[in-house]
């Protein structure tokens, strides 16, 4: 009895849902403030379509749990109409077990194949001739926040690179700053993710995506990435000990200010700069590619999917939002509350901020653009890779040659 | 009236276990079972039935997270073990000493239980953060080389986390132990008391060795916490620093949820259920042994009758 009402309940509760076609439910991690009034940017436009369409939103936090959500939604047969992922291959299995609407029709009519740059993060949604995502903004990892005080208070020059700064270090320790701002929260992403950037400066964009790429053992056990090891831990004595649960933007709070020198973090990190009010350049530096005279951009940042739906309807709604997502007026207004770079080049960012301008000259650039490592490596081999910076970071009877050997290892049983 | 009642009763009992029996089956040996076959398989985010042998074993014992997982429930285990035990067995006998407000304190003791683990987790962690907890405070006071951050150390962390378990678990524990010793007979206290035995020699070896099953259920109760410990871990240090608080429930969700890799996820279920299984065998292998013991009692019996 209580059963058959059960499903009776069940049954009535899809029908409802079947019945407002144009509602698409749209599950993403944009939670922070910048991130929510960016979000609110897309749901607007969407909302005044003039098609009826309705954005209903699922905010959840954390890139992590939501994506979980999103795996087990799609898996258990209840997809909600539009998720969120970063460029790269944590979708993959679901393009190859058909579950993601192509959009190839979409991106004829609104040429994708040439308005969207830079080309790499094309091949993010381009899967085998095919549109299955929609990009919609570029976040660069490769970057490292100062703060001005700490260099002026210990009698040191604003450093144009990061090795300048390792430099710097000790002074900076002497004066009773802490160097080195790191944060150990969530498996340690932060340190792996400094670390990510310091190899990338190491190795360069070409060696390194090889190594990811092509799974290569040969860069991985090469002297180059001994040494970027080496060099990574000897940072570890410029942090403090408070780093083990901190979380990002705890550790960017420190450099706003002033208490520590310098962090390495993506470029979502401005939106912190700016809700403290202080611009950059003028309060605060920013080296792009962890060094001004080779600046470096990797193409983050987020794309939009859409699970297959079973009502055409909803389908149709689909298509239109995923046009409406790189339409130019939206780019801008999503991008600029975003704190991150439009996916196309035809728009007008000129009222973006003066660190943001750096991104914007290099991403012109072909040879300055990296990918990041997630478009080559799947989640478990870079979830490995992560673990394995970590424990090096905090373990310090592990030496670089033992990490090395164990890096290998994991690149060679990569897939 | 006597069988129509029966036969209505027996309709209610089987309408009763109906459920169970479809979750028990359903849920433990269907799930157990797909749990085993994923294991030997490759799967990724789908689970697929490619056979790939021991690959998955192979890789689980070769890699250091899972490696630090299981010393960690070693170390997590027995320590938790001991401790909320002793304590839970000395906080009972204190409130069985007829104090004073004594549902008060009960409360108190049981209220960390009450506790959601992720809270306990949390308020562990920011005890315990160097920046704004017990280090920071008693620095601030004027002890400025004062030192006491396990979280921050990858030797100590998973101390930090057996902290917390305690504090956690103790009062449960004391509830089940003082249900044990009010169930004990006055008369044998009296009797101790007039054979002018001493306390404490009461305590060891007349009253504990009464007390087997309280004390039997909270070691369940304790050992089905730690193999499952979860939240505490990821509420308290994430796994860090590095990976050295890495607990098996983590590493196998972990593997199921952020690396899309099934089948390794599913080969570290599959070992964390072999110690459960060597445990109800061992308890079966007894209960066998016990009625083998006393069906020969009585045969012994009506034989000399």
């Amino acid at each position: 009895m209580k059963l058959t009402t059960m499903l009776l309940a069940s049954a009535a509760l899809g029908f409802a849902g079947a019945a407002h076609a144009t509602d698409l439910e749209v599950i993403h991690w944009w939670t922070s403030k910048g991130e929510s009034r960016a979000v609110a940017e897309f749901a607007k436009a969407f909302d005044n379509d003039g098609q009826g369409d309705h954005w209903i939103d699922s905010a959840i936090a954390g890139g992590d749990v939501a994506r979980q959500t999103i795996m087990q939604r799609i898996l258990g047969g209840d997809p909600p109409g539009a998720a969120q992922f970063n460029p790269g291959r944590q979708y993959e299995e679901l393009i190859k077990n058909g579950q993601l609407l192509q959009l190839d029709d979409v991106a004829a009519a609104g040429h994708w194949a040439d308005v969207i740059r830079p080309a790499k993060i094309q091949s993010a949604c381009l899967v085998d001739g095919h549109w299955y995502c929609v990009p919609v903004n570029i976040h660069s990892w490769d970057w490292a926040w100062y703060s001005y005080a700490p260099f002026k208070a210990a009698g040191l020059p604003n450093p144009t690179n990061f090795d300048e700064f390792v430099a710097d270090a000790p002074a900076l320790k002497a004066a009773g700053f802490i160097p080195f701002a790191i944060g150990g929260d969530g498996g340690g992403w932060q340190i792996s993710g400094a670390f990510d950037q310091i190899l990338l400066a190491a190795l360069g964009i070409e060696t390194r995506d090889k190594m990811y790429r092509d799974k290569d053992t040969t860069i991985a056990a090469s002297p180059e990435m001994l040494k970027a090891l080496t060099n990574f831990k000897a940072l570890k004595q410029f942090a403090d000990d408070g780093y083990a649960n901190r979380n990002w933007n705890d550790t960017t709070n420190m450099v706003i200010t002033g208490k520590a020198a310098l962090q390495i973090m993506g470029d979502w990190a401005r939106g912190e700069f700016a809700a403290a009010g202080m611009t950059g350049v003028k309060d605060y530096g920013c080296m792009i590619g962890l060094n001004e005279d080779s600046p470096i951009v990797t193409t983050d940042g987020d794309v939009i999917v859409f699970p297959k739906q079973s009502d055409p309807a909803a389908e149709a709604a689909q298509k239109r939002l995923a046009a409406l997502l790189i339409s130019p007026a939206v780019q801008v207004a999503f991008n600029n509350a975003k704190g991150s770079m439009p996916v196309r080049g035809d728009v007008d960012m000129s009222t973006a901020d003066p660190c943001m301008q750096k991104a914007l000259m290099a991403v012109e650039h072909p040879d300055q653009i990296a990918d990041s490592p997630g478009r080559f490596i799947t989640a478990d081999t870079s979830n490995a890779l992560g673990a394995l910076v970590s424990q090096f970071w905090s373990d310090d009877n592990m030496t670089a040659e033992q990490a090395q050997a164990k890096w290998v290892e994991i690149i060679k049983n990569a897939s | 009236m006597a069988q129509a009642r029966k036969r209505r009763l027996r309709l209610s009992a089987i309408i009763g276990t109906v459920p169970m029996m479809i979750v028990a089956i359903g849920v433990y040996v269907i799930g157990i079972a797909f749990t085993v076959f994923w294991s030997f398989t490759d799967s990724k985010l789908f689970p697929n039935s490619t056979l790939v042998g021991f690959k998955q074993y192979h890789r689980l014992w070769q890699d250091d997270r899972w490696l630090v997982a299981v010393q960690n429930i070693w170390i997590f285990g027995i320590l938790l073990m001991v401790f909320a035990l002793a304590f839970g067995f000395l906080l009972a006998v204190f409130m069985d000493q007829e104090i004073r407000q004594e549902d008060l304190l009960r409360s108190i003791y049981l209220y960390p239980f009450a506790m959601s683990l992720i809270v306990t987790g949390l308020v562990w962690q920011w005890m315990l953060d160097p920046n704004f907890g017990i280090e920071h405070t008693v620095r601030s006071l004027g002890w400025a080389n004062f030192q006491f951050s396990p979280l921050v150390d990858p030797n100590t962390a998973i101390y930090g986390l057996v902290v917390a378990g305690i504090w956690q678990g103790s009062g449960v524990t004391m509830a089940i132990l003082l249900a044990g010793l009010r169930g004990i007979d006055a008369e044998i206290w009296k009797a101790a008391r007039i054979d002018g035995i001493p306390i404490w020699r009461v305590y060891i070896f007349i009253v504990i060795p009464m007390m087997r099953g309280s004390i039997g259920t909270a070691f369940v109760l304790i050992a089905v916490g730690v193999v499952r410990v979860y939240d505490l871990v990821v509420a308290m240090t994430g796994g860090g620093p590095g990976i050295s608080t890495n607990m098996p429930a983590v590493y196998v969700i972990d593997m199921i949820t952020k690396s899309y890799n099934v089948g390794q996820g599913m080969a570290a279920a599959t070992i964390m259920l072999l110690p459960v299984i060597a445990v109800i065998a061992l308890i079966g292998l007894g209960r066998i042994v016990s009625t083998r013991r006393k069906n020969a009692a009585i045969l012994r019996a009506e034989a000399t009758a």
